[in-house]
């Protein structure tokens, strides 16, 4: 379970986070959307301890990240958005050394990370020198990493930035599998089809703050269920139906070309905020 | 159970044997011309406080070379900091920031050892044996490395970018390094002069690494001065890293 209360985050002369809400339940897979700068990574920072907040207070499993930091973090696995595995160390030294960090004791360790290693397709690269990993292995191997604790809060700060679509597809059903195995996953992320796919439930944040909290299905079926892009002059506009029908009806009446598609969260975002995610 | 500085130790040692082979080469280099330009060269020629020149070096080279090596885990710290960002794993877990700093001080004690090591292999090929038997000389150099990995981990923290961590080097390890006593008695300098260098941990160190490589009565205050501007570092240090969170 997650919980944050008034989260505030001043930077020199910026107001990052403005008074962040917000309720994670025990096992749930929430995504936090926005574009670049919106302060995705801000939260997550805070969250796992990386970053001091200005004010406000955060729980995880009920336990402060301040005030009783070491129990907090042991909760927490943490997949940053940036690559942050020692290259110099094979595969096993880096989780071997994870597991030390958090407490574990040799034998768990060694049990773990064989049973860890296979989940993510990578048992065969163990003896493996980082530096010899392709970017979505490395991308697996920093989930495992993650996981290694067994942690009860997995947090994912744009875990499948830049990679190609398959291994992002492999990804995000290894994602599922961790919370299917009932760990609360908190993903950030600006690929709309990766938080559609993905989560329960969606939080739009824009410029430091949350402007739309509810499942993917209500927060699009605000607009409706299907869509019509045109190209007018320089600028797209889209207009939204209720059904496919009303869409056909007024593609009738149309002369100009247009893409038929079905809404998507980058709409109920748009329309929230005026602005696209990424 | 295993203790978080057990496994930031443990990493930087990993690290250290990948490196060893490099690390070992490029250690020796330095001492190897020191011991040929000044020692080899000199050798014979010119007494020291009763010593030839090349005994009265390797004391010297060994308080340098201690401080330069123990100095330098400030730059694997802040590669590791601000281009592989490994320093936010250590920071996400449920670990002390003691134990973080109490890691990384022993892994830079432990490479100031090791170039140590590899002075006082190469100064047997010059004929040269001083007493390393003495407990106080390897308490001395344990105490200069102690201060300088301590200090290194500190500033290590405050800079903000690498080229920030040379510009340190380049204005407090470099100067030290020629006027610590290394390669000149202090004594011989004008009293204005001495009054600063023994300001200097590295003039205290190469005092007392000497002392004890030659068996004369050592100076327990340069012990004591090392212990307190070490404990100084180490506790700043702890600091440091509690404000490195921004």
């Amino acid at each position: 379970m997650i919980r944050i209360e008034g989260l505030n985050k001043y930077y020199k002369g910026l107001h990052a986070l403005k008074g962040i809400d917000l309720h994670v339940a025990q096992g749930a897979l929430f995504s936090y959307l926005g574009p670049n700068g919106a302060g995705k990574s801000t939260t997550i920072r805070i969250l796992t301890g990386l970053t001091k907040a200005t004010s406000g207070d955060v729980y995880l499993n009920d336990f402060h990240i301040s005030r009783d930091r070491v129990k907090a973090k042991q909760q927490c696995g943490l997949v940053p958005q940036s690559i942050n595995l020692d290259q110099e160390l094979t595969v096993f030294e880096n989780l071997n050394i994870h597991g030390m960090l958090f407490h574990m004791p040799v034998k768990k360790r060694m049990e773990r990370m064989d049973a860890l290693l296979a989940y993510v397709g990578l048992l065969e690269r163990k003896r493996d020198l980082v530096k010899h990993l392709s970017g979505g292995m490395r991308r697996r191997l920093m989930i495992a990493r993650a996981l290694m604790h067994a942690p009860k809060i997995l947090f994912l700060d744009e875990p499948t930035v830049g990679l190609d679509a398959s291994i992002r597809r492999r990804i995000w059903a290894l994602i599922k599998k961790i919370q299917q195995n009932g760990a609360t996953v908190f993903l950030t992320t600006h690929y709309i089809e990766e938080a559609e796919f993905l989560a329960q439930r969606v939080a739009f944040l824009d410029e430091g703050r949350i402007v739309a909290m509810d499942t993917p299905h209500n927060l699009m079926s605000q607009l409706g269920s299907w869509a019509i892009d045109r190209i007018m002059e320089n600028e797209m506009e889209t207009v939204y139906f209720p059904t496919r029908e009303a869409a056909k009806e007024y593609i009738a009446r149309q002369e100009e070309s247009f893409t038929l598609r079905r809404v998507n969260l980058e709409d109920a975002f748009l329309l929230l905020t005026g602005k696209k995610v990424k | 159970m295993t203790y978080g500085w057990i496994a930031v130790y443990y990493r930087e040692l990993l690290i250290l044997r990948r490196r060893l082979t490099r690390l070992l080469a490029s250690m020796s280099v330095s001492p190897l011309l020191y011991f040929i330009a000044f020692g080899y060269a000199m050798g014979n020629e010119v007494i020291i406080e009763g010593r030839t020149y090349m005994e009265f070096l390797i004391p010297g080279l060994v308080a340098m070379s201690g401080m330069t090596h123990a100095f330098a885990i400030a730059g694997d710290v802040n590669i590791s900091r601000f281009y592989w960002h490994i320093f936010e794993e250590f920071q996400a877990a449920p670990i002390s920031n003691l134990s973080y700093v109490m890691g990384e001080v022993l892994a830079g004690i432990t490479r100031a050892f090791i170039s140590v090591a590899v002075i006082l292999v190469l100064s047997l090929f010059f004929g040269v044996v001083l007493s390393y038997h003495n407990p106080l000389f390897w308490i001395a150099a344990f105490l200069n490395s102690f201060v300088f990995a301590s200090l290194a981990v500190g500033l290590a923290m405050i800079v903000k970018s690498h080229a920030d961590q040379g510009m340190l080097t380049s204005f407090v390890i470099t100067p030290m390094a020629f006027l610590g006593g290394t390669f000149f008695p202090v004594d011989r300098l004008p009293v204005w002069a001495q009054k600063i260098l023994f300001l200097l941990p590295l003039t205290h160190a190469s005092k007392a690494i000497r002392s004890a490589s030659f068996d004369n009565p050592v100076h327990y205050s340069s012990y004591l001065l090392l212990t307190g501007i070490g404990l100084a570092f180490f506790l700043i240090s702890i600091f440091c890293v509690n404000r490195a969170r921004d």
